[in-house]
């Protein structure tokens, strides 16, 4: 445990050192806040639905850019050696890094309360979904952060580290939307796999045990596959 | 403290390290030789548990590498070769975190960081981050970083490569320093350096082991055997040959330049021995004059050189 919270610590710091992290959430909040109150005053309501229902595409793409770096960086410059060198276990610093980017991804989110707290002097805001979807939110980020960090894994380069994870959290939001060209038989397996239902449940207020299993399921196995990927890399 | 017992370690194919085994006692500074590529770096690594080694065992402190990494990597230092360090990040915070994760307390965590800036001669780049540092910086940094929690066993690999004249001397001083209390295991391609500052030098060439002997002794054994160089006026070579050739101890001898009347050879020796005198006994009885006469002791490079001669 001891040893986890100093290499969160550490990478959560290094975070906010460099302009990465400043970039990152503006453009997340850039991107958010466009097409949310783009079309926010159309629809005539005061919720949040076209903030979360967008939220699964905007995740795909800039978790990968917040977790690209945090193994294949150290893969690059060779400071893996020194850290796996220190008494220190593959788990933990696989998990120190997958805590640092969930609490990044909690710091991405804060601001997304103004989003919240502005529309409920519009018009009477349902705080149910508001505070489901912050909570599926912050669960499929750590769900994306956990693949992110798997890509980040495989490569020294960050951005071969990116794409890949790009890719594969933008298969999971995807997958359940492609259903029409998948053999029948498999429907059920693949309909589950998809992140986007998952999180839309979080997003209406619905708390469910197999969202909630889901989004931990992804981490884990993401997370493992990191440390046998590390653990095999001779 | 540490005992290796036939290390191996293959990458696909290829062999890096080949069945190899050995012993340092407690407060040894032990170098490790060899060319590149002859498994320095990998026996290292497997040392200090970041490789795996594909056979063979490792016990440091009667405790296997494999079965209690934790252990082992608490009571050990280890400087990676060219010191790969966080580039972002300050020294003073590098150094604050290095300490935390090996759990120092509090209470002699500041001191412990102020003596280490003292002995690497840190204080003047504390607050700058270790990207802009230059090589000899970085390697003291690391340096720093491997005796953070004062380890009872220091790896170093290649610890004064990249840097210049005066702080290879500085970092040779600390090494002694240390080495007094600690057990030091080294790598270099430096020869005077393992010469300067190890008790004991093993040589590896291709994985195996070529040479694992004291200091002195290696160095003794290659003095036993010395080369005579010589300079005559008025001889040839065959008189010359048969004549040096009858003194038990001289191997051969080698034709050097022949310039007019001089006529330049080497002559080869086997045994400790100078056998200057009994040269100089026979060609006195000669009309021939004498105009060079020297022996040069065979060093460590040579040694070094025979062992790991390709082919």
């Amino acid at each position: 445990m001891h040893r986890i919270l100093q290499i969160f610590k550490k990478e959560f710091k290094s975070y906010f050192i460099s302009p990465v992290a400043y970039i990152v959430i503006s453009i997340f909040l850039l991107v958010t806040g466009w097409f949310f109150f783009s079309s926010f005053f159309l629809y005539n309501q005061a919720s949040l639905r076209g903030f979360f229902s967008l939220l699964p595409f905007t995740f795909s793409f800039v978790i990968p850019a917040v977790t690209m770096r945090l193994i294949s960086e150290e893969l690059n410059v060779g400071s893996y050696e020194t850290l796996l060198t220190l008494p220190v276990l593959t788990l933990d610093v696989v998990l120190g890094k997958f805590f640092a980017a969930v609490g990044f991804v909690a710091v991405m989110l804060v601001p997304t309360l103004f989003y919240s707290v502005s529309i409920s002097f519009l018009g009477d805001l349902d705080w149910g979904p508001v505070v489901g979807g912050t909570l599926g939110a912050l669960l499929m980020g750590a769900a994306f952060s956990a693949v992110g960090i798997f890509a980040s894994s495989l490569t020294r380069n960050q951005i071969i580290a990116y794409i890949v994870g790009l890719a594969i959290c933008f298969a999971l939001t995807l997958i359940d939307k492609m259903l029409f060209f998948l053999p029948s038989r498999a429907l059920a397996f693949f309909q589950y796999m998809g992140a986007d239902a998952h999180f839309q449940n979080f997003a209406k207020g619905v708390l469910d045990s197999r969202d909630i299993l889901y989004f931990l399921s992804v981490c884990f196995i993401a997370l493992y596959g990191t440390s046998l990927t590390l653990q095999e890399r001779d | 403290m540490i005992h290796v017992e036939n290390l191996t370690k293959y990458y696909h194919q290829f062999c890096a390290v080949d069945q190899i085994s050995f012993d340092v006692p407690k407060g040894e500074i032990l170098g490790l030789l060899g060319p590149n590529g002859a498994g320095k770096t990998t026996t290292m690594r497997m040392m200090t548990g970041f490789l795996a080694p594909s056979s063979g065992e490792i016990l440091i402190k009667n405790l296997s590498i494999t079965e209690n990494p934790l252990e082992v990597k608490k009571i050990m230092g280890y400087l990676p070769e060219s010191a790969p360090l966080y580039h972002d990040m300050l020294v003073f915070d590098y150094l604050h975190y290095v300490a935390d994760i090996r759990e120092l307390q509090p209470s002699v965590k500041p001191g412990r960081i102020r003596d280490l800036a003292d002995l690497c001669a840190l204080n003047d780049v504390m607050h700058k981050t270790i990207g802009e540092l230059s090589k000899g910086y970085k390697q003291r940094v690391g340096l720093a970083h491997a005796m953070m929690s004062d380890p009872e066993i220091l790896v170093l690999d290649e610890p004064t490569s990249g840097l210049d004249p005066n702080q290879i001397i500085e970092i040779r001083e600390i090494i002694k320093k240390i080495g007094k209390e600690k057990t030091i295991f080294l790598s270099t391609h430096i020869l005077t350096e393992a010469e300067a500052t190890c008790d004991r030098i093993i040589i590896i060439h291709k994985g195996r082991i070529a040479a694992d002997d004291r200091t002195e002794k290696l160095i003794q054994t290659a003095g036993n055997k010395s080369v005579i160089n010589l300079c005559v006026q008025g001889a040839t070579f065959e008189e010359v040959n048969t004549l040096i050739t009858g003194i038990p101890g001289i191997s051969r001898t080698e034709k050097g330049e022949e310039g007019g009347q001089t006529l330049k050879l080497k002559a080869f020796c086997d045994v400790a021995e100078d056998l200057r005198p009994a040269i100089y006994e026979k060609i006195k009885a000669t009309p021939w004059l004498l105009l060079e006469f020297v022996r040069e002791t065979r060093s460590l490079e040579t040694i070094f050189r025979d062992l790991t001669k390709e082919n």
